[in-house]
C-alpha cells in the first residue's frame, strides 16, 4: 500500500465570502485526502483580564472576534460584541450534516466556539464504527465522512470568524475506543465519555462498558481533547430531579477518578453539571447549594454548565427564563463551559435559529452578568452552607453504601443508581443492571501474558516485544504517528447519502438565488404561524390548522398552545410548510439609504438648532406613527434635539404651514394613512403648492410619511422626501440634517 | 426494594465532627476504593471494540477491523490481541500489515496465525 498524499488543514483553497452561503460540495470534494490534525481542545484566549470593549469595562471576557453578529441590543452602545470568557456551546445535529455545517456558521458568527454533534438514535448498540453519511433521527450517524467534512467546514469557519471551534461529540455505546481512535484522527476535540452512561442508559455490560472505556479514556488522553461525563443524564431520567443532588456527585466522581487512573489530566476532565430544578420551584434557593457542593470538591476539575432540560415544556420563553436563571448560578459561582439548549427542544429536534437564540442567551446573560461577583458574593455562613455540608455528607455515605456492598458492580445490580428519594432514602425506582447481562456480556476476553497491541497508545497490559521502544514501532508507526494510513471509507448505501440529498435539491444547490423558508434542512418549506384566536384551547388547535390550510400551508402541526384565558383566548405557534419558491433576483430591492450616525445628528442639531411643524393631513385621525417618529420616548427626531409642534390631526394644509411660519420652522412633516383614491399624494401636493403659494417653499424642508407613502412618488408629488412603512426617527432626522446641509450649500 | 434505612441524622454521625478539608479527602479515597477494581479490570481484559480499536490505527478500515477480529474471535486468539495476530503472520509471510489483514479477511493463513500461537490460551 503506497502511502497516500494528505491536504493539510487550510490549505484547502475552498474560499469563505460572508456573502455567500457554504458550499457542501466543495467540503465533499477531496474529501478522502483532507486531514485536519490532532485538535486538542481550545480555550478562549486572553482571559482573566480587564478589558475595555465600547464604553466599559469587562472583567469576564475573552479575544474578540473578527467577524461576528452583535446581540440586537448592541445599537445602543455602538454595536460592542464582548465576548464572555468561557466556552459557548451549541448542540447542532438535525439529521444532514450537510445542512448542520450551514447552522454551524450562523452559530459561529453569534459566537459558539464549541460545536456538539448529536448521535443518531440507536448508535449506541451498533458495535463497530458507522460509515457514510446516511440520514440520522433525533442526530446524526456519527461517521468518519460525517466528522472529516464538519471538520473541513469548521476549519473554514473558524478562520472567517477569528477563533478556533471545539469539535465535539460521543464516546459511548459498545464501539467506544473505535469512535475515540477515529475522533483523534479527524480532529475531534472534545467528547462525552462515561462509563456509567453506558451501563444505566443504554444497558451495556458493565465489565464491557469499564474495560472498553479503559481505551478510550487513553486515547482521549493522547488527543488532548475535554472530556464530559454523563452525570447530568440521571438529572434528566429521575422522577423527582432536586432529590438526586448526591447521587449526582457521586457519578461524577466515580468518572472522574477512573479518568485520571486511565491518563486524562485533571484541566481535560468537565463535569456536566446541570442546576437540577426549574421554576416555578424556587429553584435558586434548592441550585445554588449544590452547584457550591460540585465545586467545593471537584475544585481541580472543569465544570461544563449545562442548562435544564428536565422540565422544558413547549414555550421557548419558559425555556429561555430557566436557562437565564441557570448562567446566574454560572456566574455567581464558575463555570469553564457553558452549554446552551436549545429552548425548542420541548417541542422538536432544534431548529436553525433557536440554535442561535440559545447561544444569544448565553452571550447576553454572562454578559450582562460581567464582574458580578466584585459586587455580589455568596454566603456560606447560613441555610446554603448548611445545605453544601450536607449534600456531601449525603454523597460520601452513598459511596460508602457502595463499598459496602462489595462495589460498583453490585450496587449497580442493587438499583442503587437513579432512585428517585434523597440518599441515604430510597424509593426503590432505580435503574438495577444485571453484571451478567447486559449487550456485550459475552465479550470479554483475558489477556494472555503475550497480549501484544502493537500501537502507539494503549491502556494496561502490553507485552511489547524486547526489540521494539515504543509498540508501534513494530507496524513502522500507526495512524496518530502517519495519518496517511488512515482508511477512508466513503459510502456504504448507494441510496442514504449525502450526494442522493444534494441531487433532490439540485436547484438550490446550483441557485442560491432559490430560496424557501428553512428550519433545518435546505429547502425544507417551513414557516411558522403564531396567532391568538379569542375562543378556547381545543378549538383553536383545530381553528389554526383550518387557518393553515386556507392559507395553502401543507403538514401543519400546532407546535405550542397556550391558554391566555379559558374561554377569551389561546395562544397559538403552528409550522406548515410552503410548496413555492421566491427567486431573489426578480425582486425589487428599495434604495438603501445610509443615515448619518446618532452622534453626528445630535452634533449637528446642537450647533444649529432645528425646529419643525407636524400634524396628520387630511380627514385622518391617525397619530401613532407620527407620534413615533417625533416623540424621544420611541426613538424620534426629539431624541437628537429636534423641536417640534405638533398640531393634531385632521390639521388643515393652510394651517401647518402659517404655524411653520410663526415658530420660524425648519421643516414641516406630514404624515398621511388613508390613501384611498391617492388622497395621501393629494395632501402632499396641496402642502407643496401652499408653500410656493406663501413664497417660503425655499427655505422649508417638506417631508410626508405613512405606511402607503413611496418615496418616489412624495418628490413626484412636491415634498423633498416620503418614508413608508418601518420608517424610525433616525431616518427622518439624518435626512433633515442632510437636506439642510444641501440648502444651505455645505 | 432494599431494606428500611435509618434516617440521615443517623448515618452522618461519623462524618459530623470532620472538617471540611477531611470530608474532601475522605470523598476522593472513596472514589479511588470504587474505581480501583475498575481500572484492574481494564489492564486484564480486552474486547472486541478495542481490538479494533487496534486494527485501525494499524491502517485498516472499520470494516476491515470488523472481519478481522471476527476472524480472530473465531480461531480463540483474542486472549493474544488482534493486532498481535496480524504482526506475527505479516513477520512470518514476510508481508506488510494491511496484506496480510486482507489475506485473513479473505480467510487465507488462519491455520499458520493459529500455530503462531500454539498453546496459548483459549
Amino acid at each position: 500500500m503506497t502511502s497516500k498524499k494528505v491536504i493539510p488543514a487550510r490549505e484547502s483553497g475552498i474560499p469563505m465570502d460572508p456573502d455567500k452561503r457554504l458550499d457542501i460540495r466543495q467540503i465533499l470534494d477531496g474529501l478522502e485526502d483532507y486531514h485536519s490534525p490532532r485538535r486538542p481542545w481550545h480555550w478562549r484566549e486572553e482571559r482573566d483580564q480587564a478589558r475595555q470593549v465600547g464604553d466599559f469595562t469587562y472583567y469576564e471576557t475573552s479575544k474578540p472576534l473578527k467577524n461576528s453578529i452583535p446581540l440586537p441590543g448592541s445599537r445602543g452602545f455602538g454595536y460592542i460584541d464582548p465576548q464572555p470568557d468561557c466556552v459557548i456551546t451549541t448542540e447542532i445535529a438535525s439529521g444532514r450534516f450537510e445542512d448542520d455545517v450551514r447552522r454551524m456558521r450562523m452559530a459561529a458568527w453569534h459566537g459558539a466556539d464549541h460545536i456538539m454533534v448529536i448521535r443518531t438514535a440507536g448508535q449506541s448498540h451498533i458495535d463497530s464504527l458507522m460509515e457514510g453519511t446516511t440520514q440520522g433521527i433525533g442526530g446524526i450517524p456519527v461517521t468518519r465522512k460525517q466528522c472529516r467534512a464538519t471538520r473541513r467546514a469548521l476549519d473554514l469557519i473558524e478562520d472567517e470568524v477569528g477563533r478556533p471551534i471545539n469539535f465535539h461529540s460521543y464516546v459511548s455505546g459498545v464501539a467506544g475506543p473505535d469512535i475515540a481512535v477515529m475522533f483523534v484522527e479527524e480532529g475531534v476535540s472534545g467528547v462525552h465519555q462515561d462509563p456509567q452512561y453506558n451501563v444505566l442508559y443504554r444497558n451495556i455490560n458493565m465489565l464491557r462498558s469499564f474495560v472498553d472505556a479503559c481505551e478510550s479514556k487513553a486515547v482521549i488522553a493522547y488527543g488532548g481533547q475535554l472530556q464530559i461525563d454523563g452525570a447530568h443524564n440521571a438529572n434528566a431520567t429521575a422522577m423527582e430531579a432536586w432529590k438526586v443532588m448526591p447521587e449526582l456527585m457521586v457519578q461524577h466522581a466515580i468518572n472522574t477518578m477512573f479518568s485520571l487512573k486511565c491518563g486524562i489530566k485533571a484541566e481535560n476532565i468537565a463535569l456536566s453539571s446541570v442546576p437540577p430544578t426549574a421554576p416555578p420551584a424556587p429553584c435558586m434557593r434548592l441550585d445554588l447549594p449544590y452547584a457550591v457542593a460540585l465545586r467545593d470538591f471537584f475544585r481541580d476539575y472543569k465544570i461544563r454548565a449545562q442548562q435544564n432540560t428536565k422540565y422544558m415544556e413547549s414555550e421557548t420563553r419558559e425555556a429561555t427564563v430557566t436557562h437565564t436563571l441557570n448562567m446566574v448560578i454560572s456566574r455567581l459561582t464558575s463555570a469553564d463551559v457553558q452549554s446552551t439548549i436549545t429552548p425548542d427542544e420541548g417541542r422538536n429536534v432544534p431548529w436553525h435559529y433557536f440554535n442561535i437564540n440559545a447561544v444569544n442567551t448565553a452571550r447576553q446573560s454572562l454578559s450582562g452578568l460581567d464582574g458580578i461577583r466584585q459586587m455580589v458574593e455568596i454566603k456560606r455562613d447560613g441555610p446554603l452552607g448548611d445545605r453544601v455540608r450536607e449534600l456531601k455528607e449525603r454523597a460520601i455515605l452513598f459511596m460508602e453504601e457502595i463499598v459496602d456492598s462489595g462495589g460498583y458492580f453490585n450496587a449497580v445490580e442493587e438499583g442503587f443508581f437513579v432512585d428517585s428519594a434523597e440518599y441515604p432514602d430510597r424509593k426503590g425506582d432505580g435503574i438495577a443492571r444485571d453484571p451478567e447481562g447486559g449487550i456485550g456480556n459475552d465479550s470479554l476476553f483475558l489477556r494472555a501474558p503475550d497480549y501484544f497491541a502493537p500501537v502507539s497508545v494503549h491502556f494496561g497490559n502490553n507485552n511489547i516485544p524486547e526489540q521494539f521502544e515504543c509498540a508501534s514501532e513494530a507496524i513502522g508507526g500507526d495512524t496518530f504517528q502517519d495519518p496517511s494510513k488512515i482508511q477512508f471509507i466513503d459510502e456504504l448505501d448507494d441510496y442514504d447519502n449525502v450526494q442522493t440529498r444534494i441531487a433532490e435539491r439540485q436547484k438550490y444547490y446550483d441557485n442560491p438565488q432559490l430560496i424557501r423558508p428553512e428550519v433545518e434542512f435546505m429547502a425544507d418549506g417551513v414557516l411558522v404561524l403564531t396567532m391568538m384566536l379569542p375562543c378556547d384551547k381545543r378549538h383553536a388547535e383545530v381553528a389554526a390548522l383550518a387557518i393553515g390550510e386556507k392559507m395553502a400551508l401543507s403538514d401543519c402541526e400546532v407546535i405550542h398552545s397556550q391558554v391566555m384565558h379559558p374561554s377569551e383566548g389561546t395562544y397559538i405557534e403552528m409550522k406548515g410548510k410552503v410548496g413555492f419558491d421566491i427567486d431573489l433576483s426578480t425582486l425589487e430591492l428599495p434604495e438603501v439609504i445610509e443615515t448619518l450616525s446618532e452622534a453626528e445628528i445630535r452634533e449637528d442639531i446642537r450647533e444649529k438648532p432645528l425646529t419643525v411643524v407636524a400634524a396628520t393631513v387630511g380627514e385622518d385621525e391617525h397619530s401613532v406613527g407620527l407620534k413615533e417618529i417625533l416623540d424621544i420616548k420611541h426613538g424620534g427626531i426629539e431624541g437628537y434635539g429636534i423641536k417640534y409642534h405638533y398640531l393634531g390631526t385632521s390639521c388643515p394644509i393652510d394651517k401647518l404651514v402659517d404655524a411653520a411660519l410663526e415658530t420660524k420652522a425648519d421643516a414641516i412633516l406630514i404624515s398621511t394613512i388613508i390613501s384611498h383614491n391617492n388622497v395621501h399624494y393629494e395632501n402632499m401636493r396641496k402642502l407643496a403648492n401652499a408653500s410656493i403659494e406663501k413664497g417660503v417653499r425655499d427655505r422649508l424642508i417638506l417631508v410626508a410619511g405613512g405606511t402607503q407613502v413611496v418615496n418616489e412618488t412624495a418628490v413626484e408629488s412636491g415634498m423633498d422626501a416620503g418614508f413608508g412603512r418601518g420608517s424610525h426617527g433616525i431616518d427622518v432626522a439624518s435626512f433633515l440634517v442632510k437636506r439642510r446641509r444641501e440648502m444651505s450649500g455645505e | 426494594m432494599t431494606e428500611p434505612k435509618r434516617s440521615f441524622e443517623e448515618c452522618r454521625q461519623h462524618l459530623a465532627s470532620m472538617s471540611d478539608e477531611e470530608l474532601y479527602q475522605y470523598f476522593w479515597e472513596l472514589a479511588e476504593q470504587i474505581t480501583n477494581p475498575l481500572i484492574e479490570a481494564g489492564k486484564t481484559y480486552t474486547t472486541p471494540a478495542i481490538e479494533r480499536s487496534v486494527l485501525l490505527r494499524m491502517g485498516f478500515s472499520s470494516l476491515e477491523a470488523q472481519a478481522i477480529v471476527t476472524g480472530v474471535m473465531e480461531q480463540r486468539l483474542m486472549p493474544h490481541g488482534a493486532g498481535h495476530v496480524v504482526w506475527r503472520l505479516s513477520e512470518k509471510l514476510g508481508l506488510s500489515i494491511r496484506e496480510t489483514g486482507l489475506l485473513l479477511i479473505q480467510g487465507h493463513h488462519w491455520d499458520e496465525a493459529r500455530q503462531l500461537f500454539a498453546g496459548g490460551a483459549a
